[in-house]
């Protein structure tokens, strides 16, 4: 199966093809906003990072984001005294064959200069994007990531397995899919590591699990609500199991931090806990920062289960949202893409809407909308946090 | 009334897809699907998620009363402290 992709100058192919305005500090954010609201309708998206003092992550993942398959051309409007560095993101753009530029607020003599200038801008570039020349792309260069949110008790038991089948079939056909949530792994972490294919890799992913467990302590998180219990659940390693099936039965190829790109064809996890002593907070405070952190990791779309309802979608990467319960998916029909609920209802099995993602994966990236691309979701956030590069483990030849 | 269904081939739990065992369990909830004898695993998703804590009969009710985790003892409001079922 084919379709045609955007193809980048890195070889790499996109399944989108957004101009991004991208703030990179809060004070740039209004500026940001006016440029990209004046081309509503068309491919221009908003994203950016609040903070005014460095981060090495935060960085990284703007460059990952900059140079995503999905994104034709970036504006960067920045307020003139952030510390980002602006003009090696730039460059870094420029060097990967897309148009750039930088509006400085305190250049251009303010607000609505700024915003001028940023919307002529735009103007010549989205007509230049328009040019990308296009290729066949197939499942062996297309990478799927997966999160879960607003959980239920039905998440585990439908949407969650369901992903898991899809995952199995995208990587038996040389796709690239990758979970996460290691601090759901807990008590898990000796099923999963024997899934790795090499020894090595195991005591990374055991390792990973291991530091997500010291951290969420640190935080004081509680891992089993007594909630849980009256929803069916009796044990950590059920609850754990209830989010980890989403990554299905496949070996798993290797392990990733945010912004690290998978190698080759196979199964990843990905570590979203920090390294070193807990600094900025909790390791996600939503469920887009993980979103934002699996497209930073090439991420072409998101499968996103939900049973209580979660409206999200993304900036940059498409959301299949598969909702596990029956109930919200009859009231909140327009944003759920696929109803995993219809397996509780006997109306479908786990196998089916597993094949029902898989041709919606399929769909979505041949250029099908999706539900929260069609209600004009963009949910983007970019926070503080540190990590140390990866181990030579993680990734096996 | 919806057939209760299996997660895995391996598994030796179904799972209730609605209003069971005379409103007992509800949506989520496990029950046996085959005899589960005290200390045998209780398979979910393929993999064990804890052990029985006496014997299990085929179609009975799974859970905090019957079975318990291998890995940390499962905290409820009924048992804080000491009564946990390790």
């Amino acid at each position: 199966m084919q379709w045609q992709g955007y193809l980048r100058k890195d070889g790499r192919k996109g399944i989108r093809n957004y101009l991004l305005v991208v703030y990179l500090v809060e004070c740039a954010h209004h500026v940001a906003r006016e440029i990209s609201r004046h081309f509503s309708g068309e491919p221009v998206q908003l994203i950016g990072f609040a903070g005014c003092y460095p981060n090495a992550y935060a960085d990284r993942i703007m460059n990952a984001l900059c140079t995503h398959p999905n994104a034709g051309a970036v504006l960067l409007v920045s307020l003139g005294c952030e510390s980002f560095n602006r003009k090696q993101l730039e460059e870094n753009i420029r060097a990967s064959g897309r148009p750039a530029d930088t509006i400085v607020i305190q250049e251009a003599g303010g607000t609505r200069t700024a915003i001028d200038q940023g919307v002529k801008w735009v103007k010549q570039a989205v007509n230049i994007i328009k040019l990308v020349p296009t290729a066949p792309m197939s499942i062996e260069e297309l990478i799927v990531g997966t999160v879960c949110g607003g959980s239920d008790g039905t998440s585990g038991i439908t949407a969650n397995p369901a992903v898991g089948r899809a995952f199995n079939r995208l990587v038996a056909a040389n796709g690239t899919a990758i979970f996460e949530e290691t601090g759901e792994m807990i008590g898990l972490e000796d099923i999963m590591s024997r899934r790795a294919i090499t020894p090595e890799l195991a005591i990374e992913l055991k390792k990973s699990v291991e530091k997500a467990a010291r951290y969420y302590t640190l935080m004081g998180h509680g891992s089993f609500a007594p909630g849980n219990a009256d929803g069916g659940l009796t044990t950590i390693e059920e609850k754990s199991m209830g989010a980890y099936c989403k990554s299905g039965d496949s070996a798993i190829s290797g392990l990733i931090k945010p912004g690290d790109r998978p190698t080759k064809p196979g199964l990843y996890l990905m570590d979203v806990v920090p390294d070193g002593d807990p600094k900025f907070g909790f390791p996600n405070i939503n469920d887009s920062v993980e979103i934002v952190e699996m497209i930073a990791s090439g991420c072409h779309m998101i499968l996103f289960t939900t049973g209580r309802g979660s409206v999200v979608g993304s900036a940059i990467s498409p959301v299949i949202k598969i909702c596990a319960n029956p109930a919200t998916y009859r009231k909140m029909q327009e944003d759920m893409d696929i109803n995993a609920g219809a397996i509780l209802s006997g109306t479908a099995t786990i196998d089916s809407v597993g094949d029902e993602i898989f041709t919606r994966i399929l769909e979505v990236a041949g250029g099908n909308v999706t539900c929260s691309e069609q209600l004009g979701h963009q949910e983007f956030i970019l926070t503080y946090k540190t990590f140390t590069p990866l181990g030579p483990a993680c990734l096996p030849a | 009334m919806q057939k209760p269904i299996k997660l895995h081939p391996l598994d030796n739990v179904l799972i209730l897809t609605d209003e069971q065992l005379g409103g007992l369990a509800g949506i989520g909830h496990k029950i046996a699907d085959c005899l589960i004898r005290e200390g045998e695993k209780i398979i979910k998703y393929g993999v064990p998620i804890g052990s029985a804590t006496t014997t299990i009969e085929i179609g009975e009710h799974v859970h905090l009363h019957n079975m318990k985790s291998d890995y940390i003892p499962t905290y409820t409001i009924e048992t804080p402290d000491k009564e946990n079922n390790n």
